[in-house]
């Protein structure tokens, strides 16, 4: 009994099981389709704002770049000057009347068609109908003009100058501390490394404003040099940390037995250390450069006195405060800015995301 | 090749390791040298009359290789003392000029301020703990304090939630790669620009004009009225704010527990599915401790960044219309109104609230081998 009933249980839970399956699939896609969908659409808001002239951003959503159906005018009637719009307007050609009012709210006829003003002192009426419609009216001409004389193309140098030094200073001095911290003995170790561990969350804005005092004692506020160095402290702790996690794990042997051979440590940190760091030096890299190329406030506190040396961040909330309404500009503006994180972001994603998964407590 | 190498280096080892006044003096000059070329960059850089490329060039390569040049030229200075100097000296030339850029720029401010915040708005009357009293008093510092509390709470529990999420999905689609690049990608981006972003969504026009914002065409085409977002219904308009920190940190999130969930054993799973457990009993009851360390770090670093968060209300509502946080208030108290005391004493505050993190990282470093 039992032998002869089993497969005919079986072969409907393998069914079902396999229907169990497709429809968890379809769920787990299509929620992270859903949530993809929801995530992309800001940027290409933003992307396509852009590209459109400055009178169709303000009259109309991007989204209608993309085919939709909409009234489009096909024919138009003209009353005559004169006509009067205190009483019904009688439309024998498509056997309606109408009202001003009615016309002024757009009247739609039973067919679909639709009646409106197109000029209601020179009484024209326009007859639209339902079509698809692709909006295709695309410029560069915002990006000209937030490249030229708002500025930006100017910034973008600015920004690129501010972040490169930023970025390569602290790497080198962190990549020569952390050696010490992993392969060095001498007093004083532990006291320092806890302290790049303390200060691995010190949020910036305690330090902001002795070192804004200090900057002006010493004649360099609003310079790149006090930004380099701004941005190489608060830049080190993280660094320190991160490359101290990687070259600690290196092997010791491959160490002791360039020693041996005579190799000084300054040697063997260039020579060994440094090559054998790279995929942590990189992915360290590309945290700082887009924590700098990013970084609004270290800017606006100490390059805000210099109106030569805007970077980009800066310029762009200049833009957003005083031209809030400026939307051609502002999207432009908003993408010139993202053009290089997303550059790096997009080519150097491992190595980012390794650089996060060593580092998630940075401050 | 190896062998010469070895030879060579072998050869080297008497004259590294003997003091020579030659080399001493040498190693001098060219530190002494670098110095000079270094000030003189400085100087040039400082004047700022040169075209912007060519400062830009010049500046390039004066930061980077002043640096590299530095370290090279103070340390041949050691390694020319001889071998018993050379090893007490040389670990601070390598630890020495981050130790002294985390004390200038960070330890030392950060006392600084803490003195400063003890004195009054022109820094020269002592007035104790006063600043402190009206910090937790004032009006705005209060608003601050109740809106910084809503993006530690939504935003941290969004991202983490949201995070998770995703990461549990990607993990058993096949789109795993492209999906995860996309919630990612917002990282890339800084917050002034995906605050005109999410300006852009949420702009207003009044009833019947057409709406350029998509959160008001959405809300118009349901036949609803458009809605200020930012500016009205205080202090819910937080939320709107908050919502561009989510799309930008979940990313993040999901990143590190999708690395964290691949971490966790498959045999345990198997085990538990062999049990008869349900996927989301799995979840809550297996994954979930698993990688509860994790869950604790991504909570942490995305409620640091929330208590520091600027950058977003500044470009976006510049912290009118009831969506001051503190940091917008330090900034605005210390340089638009140049109350210094209060200003410092805000900065500590924000200092304060991150110290109990501070003490668990070194917890956490007291227990790891070799330290």
């Amino acid at each position: 009994m039992a032998t002869l009933a089993q497969p005919s249980v079986a072969r409907p839970r393998a069914a079902s099981a396999r229907r169990q399956r497709l429809i968890n699939g379809l769920l787990v896609n299509g929620s992270l389709a859903l949530l993809c969908v929801l995530w992309l659409i800001p940027t290409i808001g933003l992307l396509v704002s852009s590209f459109r002239p400055r009178d169709d951003i303000l009259a109309s959503g991007w989204w209608t770049v993309l085919p939709h159906r909409t009234y489009v005018t096909v024919d138009q009637i003209d009353l005559g000057r004169g006509t009067p719009l205190d009483q019904p307007i009688q439309l024998p050609q498509l056997g309606a009347t109408v009202t001003d009012e009615q016309l002024r709210a757009g009247y739609v006829l039973p067919d679909g068609r639709k009646l409106v003003w197109d000029n209601r002192r020179q009484r024209l009426i326009g007859v639209q109908e339902r079509q698809l419609v692709v909006g295709s009216n695309f410029t560069l001409a915002n990006y000209r003009e937030v490249l030229g004389s708002a500025g930006m193309g100017q910034a973008f140098i600015t920004t690129l100058v501010v972040a490169i030094p930023s970025t390569v200073i602290p790497i080198l001095i962190a990549a020569f501390a952390a050696h010490s911290f992993a392969w060095m003995r001498y007093p004083g170790r532990r006291l320092l490394f806890a302290m790049v561990v303390a200060l691995l969350v010190v949020p910036l804005q305690v330090a902001l404003i002795p070192i804004l005092r200090a900057y002006t004692a010493l004649n360099i506020n609003g310079t790149y040099l006090a930004m380099w160095l701004a941005h190489t402290g608060f830049g080190l702790p993280l660094a320190t940390y991160l490359l101290y996690n990687y070259i600690s794990q290196l092997p010791r042997d491959i160490m002791e037995s360039a020693y041996i051979d005579g190799a000084s440590n300054f040697t063997i940190f260039t020579r060994l250390i440094l090559p054998l760091s790279v995929p942590a030096l990189a992915s360290f890299a590309i945290f700082q450069f887009l924590w700098v190329w990013n970084d609004y406030l270290v800017a606006l506190i100490f390059l805000g006195g210099n109106p030569y040396a805007r970077v980009l961040t800066m310029r762009l909330a200049d833009l957003a405060g005083s031209r809030g309404q400026d939307w051609h500009l502002l999207t432009a503006g908003a993408f010139i800015s993202m053009i290089v994180p997303l550059i790096v972001f997009f080519s150097l994603q491992r190595y980012f995301v390794r650089g996060l998964l060593a580092g998630s407590v940075k401050g | 090749m190896q062998r010469t190498t070895e030879v060579e280096s072998r050869s080297r080892t008497p004259a590294a390791g003997a003091p020579s006044l030659g080399r001493f003096l040498t190693a001098l000059l060219g530190l002494i040298a670098t110095l000079a070329v270094l000030w003189l960059g400085f100087v040039f850089l400082r004047s700022g009359s040169a075209p912007q490329l060519v400062v830009a060039l010049v500046a390039l390569a004066w930061g980077v290789g002043g640096v590299a040049l530095l370290f090279t030229t103070a340390n041949m200075l050691v390694e020319s003392l001889g071998i018993t100097w050379q090893r007490r000296i040389q670990p601070y030339v390598f630890v020495g000029p981050a130790a002294l850029l985390l004390a200038a720029f960070l330890t030392i401010p950060a006392l600084l301020t803490f003195y400063q915040s003890l004195f009054g708005a022109r820094s020269n009357e002592f007035v104790g703990l006063a600043n402190y009293a009206a910090v937790f008093t004032d009006r705005l510092m209060r608003q601050a304090f109740r809106n910084n509390l809503l993006w530690l709470l939504i935003g941290t529990s969004a991202c983490v939630v949201l995070g998770l999420l995703i990461a549990v999905l990607a993990d058993r689609s096949k789109f795993e790669t492209i999906a995860k690049s996309i919630i990612f990608m917002p990282m890339a981006i800084s917050f002034v620009g995906a605050g005109i972003i999410f300006k852009f969504i949420y702009a207003y026009a009044p009833p019947g004009e057409p709406q350029i914002g998509l959160l008001n065409a959405i809300v118009t085409a349901l036949g609803g009225e458009p809605v200020a977002w930012l500016t009205s219904n205080q202090p819910w308009n937080n939320l709107w704010l908050i919502l561009v920190v989510i799309w930008m940190y979940t990313g993040f999130g999901m990143v590190v527990f999708s690395a964290a969930l691949k971490g966790v054993p498959d045999d345990i799973l198997e085990a538990a599915r062999v049990d008869g457990a349900t996927e989301i009993q799995i979840f809550f009851q297996i994954i979930i401790p698993y990688i509860m360390g994790t869950i604790i770090t991504v909570a942490t670093t995305v409620a640091i960044f929330t208590l520091k968060i600027f950058d977003v209300v500044m470009v976006m509502t510049g912290g009118q219309y009831g969506t001051e946080v503190v940091a917008t208030q330090f900034y605005r108290q210390f340089f638009s109104s140049r109350n210094f005391g209060y200003g410092a004493a805000i900065a500590i505050v924000l200092f304060i609230a991150v110290l109990p993190v501070m003490f668990y990282n070194l917890r956490q470093l007291r227990k790891q081998e070799g330290f």
